[in-house]
């Protein structure tokens, strides 16, 4: 579905992607780890118009969406939920969900808006609880929920996750990891996640791939990425595994 | 149910050249950060992983021989720390100059699956009873179609080489469905039951799997009258994985190349030149997923030519053609590769100064011979008898217990053989 030929990207005169290629699946959920600054973000906003690409090719079934904005790609079904849960913090949930909904809202009307909201509140319970709440008094899971919501909102075939643990009790993290498998299971949504918890991710994971630098030094099935020992090491730090299990 | 991962077996080949560029650039990626033999030729010709943006690009790349292997013995070319090898095994090629392979846990992994796949695509299945009759420990083959057929849940019979009456007695006893061996060893099996007045009908046999060596149709011929079984071909080489690198299918037109996990090149071994689809040529190896010893353009010094023509199996994969030359001076003798270089080592041990010889390879029946000839010169015993005769036999002994078999050794004239021709194989592969 989505496919990635030799992108490199740069900041300033940094280059910061190198030759980057990639492919994820129909229905896959595949992983990108790797430590910090490796690229991995870059890699997510390059996919998303958000990063412009020097030079490779990014395809989406088939077509080349290199250098497409980021608005357009929304409507070819591609969401990105980027990190640090962008979400407007002065409106309340409901009103942050309508707005992620605007596409179909122009597309099929207020009452299949209200519908979609509706199934968002069946997935993310709390957030119906919470709905006349300003979304800047939600806790950080229930943002970063709130935030997944709005960019399932668009009805993506595509969602590009940029570390939705990043700083949530262990609870949450379990409760949105499980959220995002249920996506793939019962809607065949295909999904790119990057994840410090590696572990975690990897668990719900096909594939993955290592980023290092820019590079991808390794691609394989999760599972022989959960057992390969240099990964391990680097990626699947001792406390990581206690917060998971 | 013919296929083990068959969206593995039948991908599209444009998604399988995304997986080949994937893995090829990851492992670029990987042996220029931690192999110092790669850094340093890839650097000769100014060449970095960035540079690398198809498949094309890798025609770029040095080859790596078997010499260079060698040379960076034992570990220089491990690509991982040993502490994440979990298993080691050397080449049957060469022990003065031996060579170490590594695999780690996940190489162990798609070396098993692979020979999953291999022998499901033969036809094993969880139901069948495999009597592995190949040498465990110098050949790393047994291990690969051990750790293979107990993936598919299939009985597995480590009989190793063993007699031939004590096979068959295991094969007529164990109810063996499936025989793991070379193709010679098979055709002196034959013999054996004949020997025992066993009847291959009254055995359960119904597939044989073959390979380390080369043999030719007409041996395969032989081999299905004889033990009443269809006989499929395998290859492998001990640097990649064997078996795993590429089997028959039951089109038995040539051998699909898991080209999931290696990328295949044939070169005019001379040139070095990369040949189009269909020319015969040396087989060149790239590997794309192997961790512990990745190998990037490796000359296998095997001959065989590619074809990319849509195979009836359904399988997508290339097919090469069946092996039976080299572009070397390696002899594979009994499934063992022998050079000319170490003959001329054993008998430089016992004469001093190695003499001028000539190998002769010929296959009896079911059996490689070799025969050692020697030059007669002014230096080497003009007229000495009973020097000569010694000579002869301690030859014998020196070169038969290297080789673990009888070989044959003959003092000639000079003039009876071409010096340019210090290999005569007679073996005639049809
Ligand atoms: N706006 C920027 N300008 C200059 N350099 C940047 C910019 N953003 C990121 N970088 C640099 O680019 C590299 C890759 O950054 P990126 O955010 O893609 O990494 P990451 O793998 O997502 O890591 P992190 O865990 O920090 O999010 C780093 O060296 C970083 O310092
Ligand atoms: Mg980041
Ligand atoms: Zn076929």
């Amino acid at each position: 579905m989505l496919r990635l030929v030799n992108v490199n990207s740069n900041y300033g005169l940094v280059h910061v992607l190198k030759n980057v290629s990639l492919h994820v699946g129909k229905g896959e959920v595949v992983t990108i780890i790797g430590a910090n600054g490796a690229g991995k973000t870059t890699t997510l906003r390059a996919i998303s118009g958000l990063q412009p690409v020097a030079e490779g090719q990014i395809y989406l079934d088939g077509k080349d969406i290199t250098g497409i904005a980021a608005q357009k790609l929304v409507a070819m079904g591609v969401a990105h939920v980027p990190e640090g849960r962008q979400i407007f913090a002065p409106m309340s949930v409901h009103d942050n969900l309508e707005l992620g909904g605007l596409q179909v809202y122009r597309r099929f009307g207020r009452k299949q808006l209200k519908c979609e909201i509706e199934s968002m509140f069946e997935r993310f319970e709390v957030l119906r609880d919470r709905q006349n709440q300003y979304a800047g008094t939600l806790s950080g899971g229930e943002q970063q929920m709130l935030a997944l919501a709005m960019a399932l909102m668009s009805r993506p075939r595509l969602l590009l996750l940029d570390e939705p643990s990043m700083g949530l009790a262990p609870l949450i993290v379990k409760e949105i990891f499980r959220i995002i498998e249920e996506l793939q299971s019962e809607n065949g949504l295909t999904v790119l996640l990057i994840e410090q918890n590696a572990n975690a991710a990897l668990k719900i994971s096909d594939r993955g791939y290592v980023l290092e630098t820019g590079r991808i030094v390794l691609e394989a099935d999760a599972e022989k990425l959960l057992s390969n020992p240099e990964v391990k090491r680097a990626y699947l730090g001792r406390e990581q595994r206690e917060i998971w299990e | 149910m013919p296929f083990w991962k068959q969206e593995i077996e039948c991908i599209d080949r444009e998604e399988l050249s995304q997986v080949q560029l994937e893995g090829l650039q990851a492992t670029l990626n990987r042996v220029y950060k931690n192999v110092r033999h790669f850094r340093k030729i890839f650097r000769e010709i100014d060449f970095v992983p960035e540079d690398l943006r198809s498949l094309d690009d890798l025609k770029r790349l040095p080859f790596l021989t078997r010499k260079d292997l060698g040379k960076n013995y034992p570990y220089d070319l491990f690509a991982v720390p040993l502490r994440e090898v979990v298993r080691l095994h050397t080449t049957s090629f060469n022990f003065d100059e031996p060579i170490v392979i590594g695999f780690t846990r996940n190489d162990m992994i798609n070396w098993t699956e692979l020979t999953a796949r291999n022998l499901f695509a033969m036809g094993v299945t969880k139901d069948d009873v495999l009597q592995v009759a190949l040498n465990f420990g110098s050949m790393s083959g047994p291990f690969g179609f051990q750790a293979g057929a107990e993936r598919i849940g299939a009985s597995v019979i480590p009989m190793s080489g063993g007699k031939p009456a004590e096979q068959v007695k295991v094969m007529r006893d164990f109810k063996t469905t499936v025989l793991i061996s070379t193709p010679t060893a098979a055709l002196r099996l034959a013999r054996a039951m004949e020997e025992m007045d066993v009847d291959p009908h009254a055995l359960v046999l119904k597939l044989g799997v073959f390979g380390s060596e080369p043999w030719g149709e007409s041996m395969r011929a032989e081999i299905e009258s004889r033990l009443h079984i269809p006989a499929a071909d395998t290859y492998g080489l001990t640097e990649a994985f064997v078996p795993g690198v590429a089997w028959e299918c039951p089109a038995k037109n040539g051998l699909h190349l898991a080209e999931d996990h290696f990328i295949a090149e044939v070169i005019d071994p001379a040139t070095g030149d990369v040949l189009p689809p269909g020319s015969e040529g040396e087989l060149v190896i790239t590997t794309i997923s192997k961790e512990a010893f990745p190998l990037i353009r490796f000359k296998t010094g095997d001959i065989t030519k590619i074809d990319e023509a849509p195979c009836s199996c359904g399988r997508t994969h290339c097919r090469i053609s069946r092996i039976f030359s080299r572009c070397d001076d390696v002899m594979i003798l009994r499934g063992v590769s022998i050079t000319p270089d170490q003959i001329g080592r054993i008998l430089a041990r016992i004469n001093g100064s190695a003499p001028v010889f000539q190998l002769v390879v010929e296959r009896n029946d079911d059996a490689d011979q070799l025969f050692v000839r020697i030059e007669i010169s002014d230096r080497f015993f003009f007229d000495e008898m009973k020097k000569q005769r010694r000579f002869v036999e301690e030859v014998h002994k020196a070169v038969s217990e290297f080789l673990g078999w009888e070989v044959n050794v003959r003092l000639v004239e000079s003039g009876t053989f071409d010096h340019n021709k210090q290999v005569l194989d007679m073996r005639r592969f049809v």
